[in-house]
């Protein structure tokens, strides 16, 4: 281990907390999705930091997981916006309110 | 040496997803998410792996955010923004966060890790993993190939167009 793990866990998490206040704050579908995206890679350091501590490499194994569904979540997901776009023409996540959550 | 490079990663990837959350423009966003995702890369090998560092490039930063590309621009989201301010203000920090991330490649590979401390650091070889994939995890394996060709069949249903009565 190069670092402490402390340090490790700092970054994921200030990386994390960015991811989420992207995903909190922001209007933009596709925004929301790339704050997604940054809080499962801030995971993806943490699982990886925590495999390098504990000289085992389920972390690792646990990461290319996150990678695959992450992958199919974003082909779903923006299949979805493509979807949402041609239905309502926007992108504002306030739009789409039809349920009246 | 090492944890020189990996804090200086880590402050560039902090710093790229910091620019990359508050941007208007998508596109933009994707470029500074596609530089941190390059730190992160960097970070993942610095810490003993190398295999999810280079998925981190192909798949990351090559596929998923390409797909956010492609689909910003076929939509046309940034159609309508005007550049405001004098243009170095747009691609200066890009360009200071991929020479930075050049930067610490060239000194990674000037300076392999592995053999900078006398101990041998955990590294995963891409045989290690693979052995324990399919020898621990062979059920979850096949779940995930499942769940990708599902996504494919529901991207599919969702994009497909005409021949349905679109509700108002």
């Amino acid at each position: 281990m190069i670092v402490p793990f402390g340090h490790v866990l700092a970054f994921s998490a200030a990386m994390f907390l960015m991811g989420l206040a992207c995903v909190l704050a922001r209007r933009n579908i596709i925004m929301i999705l790339i704050g997604v995206e940054i809080m499962l890679n801030a995971v993806g350091l943490t699982l990886v930091g925590a495999s390098a501590l504990w000289q085992d490499l389920d972390g690792q194994i646990f990461v290319l997981f996150i990678m695959a569904m992450t992958s199919a979540e974003v082909s779903i997901s923006l299949a979805l916006v493509v979807y949402l776009r041609r239905r309502k023409g926007t992108l504002t996540a306030d739009a789409f309110d039809g349920m009246k959550g | 040496m090492p944890a020189v490079i990996f804090y200086l990663l880590g402050g560039t990837a902090l710093a790229a997803t910091l620019m990359c959350v508050t941007r208007r423009n998508p596109v933009h966003a994707v470029i500074y998410l596609v530089n941190a995702l390059f730190a992160l890369a960097l970070m993942f090998y610095l810490l003993g792996a190398p295999l999810v560092a280079a998925w981190e490039v192909i798949i990351y930063a090559g596929a998923i955010m390409v797909l956010f590309l492609f689909i910003i621009m076929m939509l046309e989201l940034s159609a309508e923004q005007h550049p405001s301010g004098p243009g170095w203000l747009r691609w200066g920090p890009v360009i200071l966060l991929s020479l930075v991330l050049l930067g610490a490649t060239l000194l990674i590979l000037a300076l392999d890790p592995k053999a900078a401390e006398p101990v041998p650091l955990f590294y995963v070889t891409p045989r290690k993993f693979a052995r324990a994939l399919f020898e621990r995890y062979p059920l979850a394996v096949e779940i995930v190939s499942f769940q990708l060709l599902f996504a494919a069949v529901g991207a599919f249903y969702l994009g497909r167009t005409g021949s349905r009565k679109e509700e108002p």
